[in-house]
């Protein structure tokens, strides 16, 4: 089973521009194990939210790759979403799910990934029809590689060992995540618009 | 009487040139009966994305990312739409991140189907609850200024805000019971 901070490390090594944002618990603690800046928005809220706020992102910035990493209990609260990005169809966006068929964060508790539900099938029963299980790092080198080349929209499935990893937490107030990714993006006009 | 605006009403078409002026680019919806000319409109419109968005909460994350990527959106939504927003909402305390809603009533004045009425009557109390700063248009000569001070106030100052178009606006659906 695939290493999770393996994965995130290969998949934003040479990232170019590439825009990350990553769901509240390990996907957050991991993209900022690997280097925390303001191309990457790590949540700490809006459990759900994910896939969608890459969207409109990758929405507003056409030009620019945008990676979603979620956990498997967060891409399960948010599977409609899978059908809204699949309908909207952004080139730019590629969504990928580190799943450990557990909840991390309360207690290890099982997902319905531990009992047999599929997210690479329901994101492809949603309409995303470009997916991709995720065996080895060269298989995360190639969705990078499609990421950055925006063949999407993009699905990519991990199933990763449960085993917890340090924590590593990133900045915890919210308006700076926000603030230095617009400014990143749109200069200093960011904060006067 | 369906809960649509008449044909005569002009505040759907304002709202369209509103939304246009004050710089929107996507507009994220549940589709409700008394936002349907509107919808239409912006359907219409190469410059606005509209996103039909599965349950509400996924509207309110998308303007999430739009702000993040420079891109002002608004939220089209009923009053029934508004419980499934609530802990997305936290999305906009957490970063200050202007949300601006345009909410259709149900449930609210002359309301002909008693399940509307609940979330119908929650609808301004859950919002605030969430911060959200509410104003309610419930003549239809309120709707423009009103929804244009929702504009200002989430774009200007950073937070959820929203105008409810009251049910006195659009007329109560009574499913052919006019009596």
């Amino acid at each position: 089973m695939l290493d999770r901070r393996e994965i995130c490390a290969e998949v934003l090594r040479d990232r170019g521009p590439m825009l990350c944002v990553a769901s509240l618990g390990a996907a957050a603690w991991d993209i900022t194990a690997i280097g925390d800046g303001p191309q990457n928005l790590p949540l700490w809220g809006g459990m759900g939210g994910a896939a969608m706020i890459g969207l409109g992102l990758a929405l507003a910035q056409p030009e620019v790759p945008v990676l979603v990493i979620a956990g498997d209990g967060e891409m399960l609260m948010a599977v409609g979403s899978l059908a809204t990005i699949a309908h909207q169809a952004p080139r730019n966006l590629a969504v990928l799910v580190l799943d450990n068929e557990h909840y991390g964060e309360t207690g290890m508790q099982a997902t319905a990934t531990r009992h047999g539900t599929d997210l690479l099938v329901m994101a492809q029963g949603a309409g995303i029809s470009r997916t991709r299980r995720i065996a080895s790092l060269d298989d995360v080198r190639a969705l990078r590689a499609e990421a950055l080349a925006m063949q999407g929209p993009l699905f990519a499935l991990a199933k990763i060992d449960p085993a917890p990893k340090p924590l590593v937490l990133p900045p915890r107030e919210g308006a700076l995540l926000q603030a230095r990714m617009r400014e990143h993006l749109l200069g200093p006009s960011a904060h006067t618009a | 009487m369906e809960s649509a605006p008449n044909a005569q009403a002009t505040w759907p078409d304002d709202l369209y040139d509103l939304l246009k002026r004050h710089g929107i680019r996507q507009v994220a919806l549940v589709p409700d009966a008394g936002h349907a000319r509107l919808i239409r409109r912006c359907e219409a419109d190469n410059d606005l994305r509209v996103v039909t968005v599965t349950t509400e909460e996924e509207g309110v994350a998308l303007m999430q990312g739009a702000w993040l990527g420079g891109q002002k959106a608004v939220l089209l939504m009923q009053s029934s739409g508004v419980g499934n927003c609530i802990n997305m909402l936290s999305l906009s305390a957490i970063h200050r991140c202007p949300m601006p809603m345009i909410v259709t009533m149900r449930g609210d004045f002359g309301e002909f189907n008693p399940a509307q009425v609940p979330m119908g009557q929650a609808t301004q109390a859950v919002l605030e609850a969430m911060g959200t700063i509410v104003h309610r248009a419930d003549r239809a000569e309120d709707v423009i200024p009103t929804a244009e001070a929702t504009l200002k106030l989430a774009f200007n100052t950073f937070r959820p805000a929203a105008t409810l178009i009251g049910q006195r606006v659009l007329g109560a659906k009574t499913f052919g019971k006019d009596d």
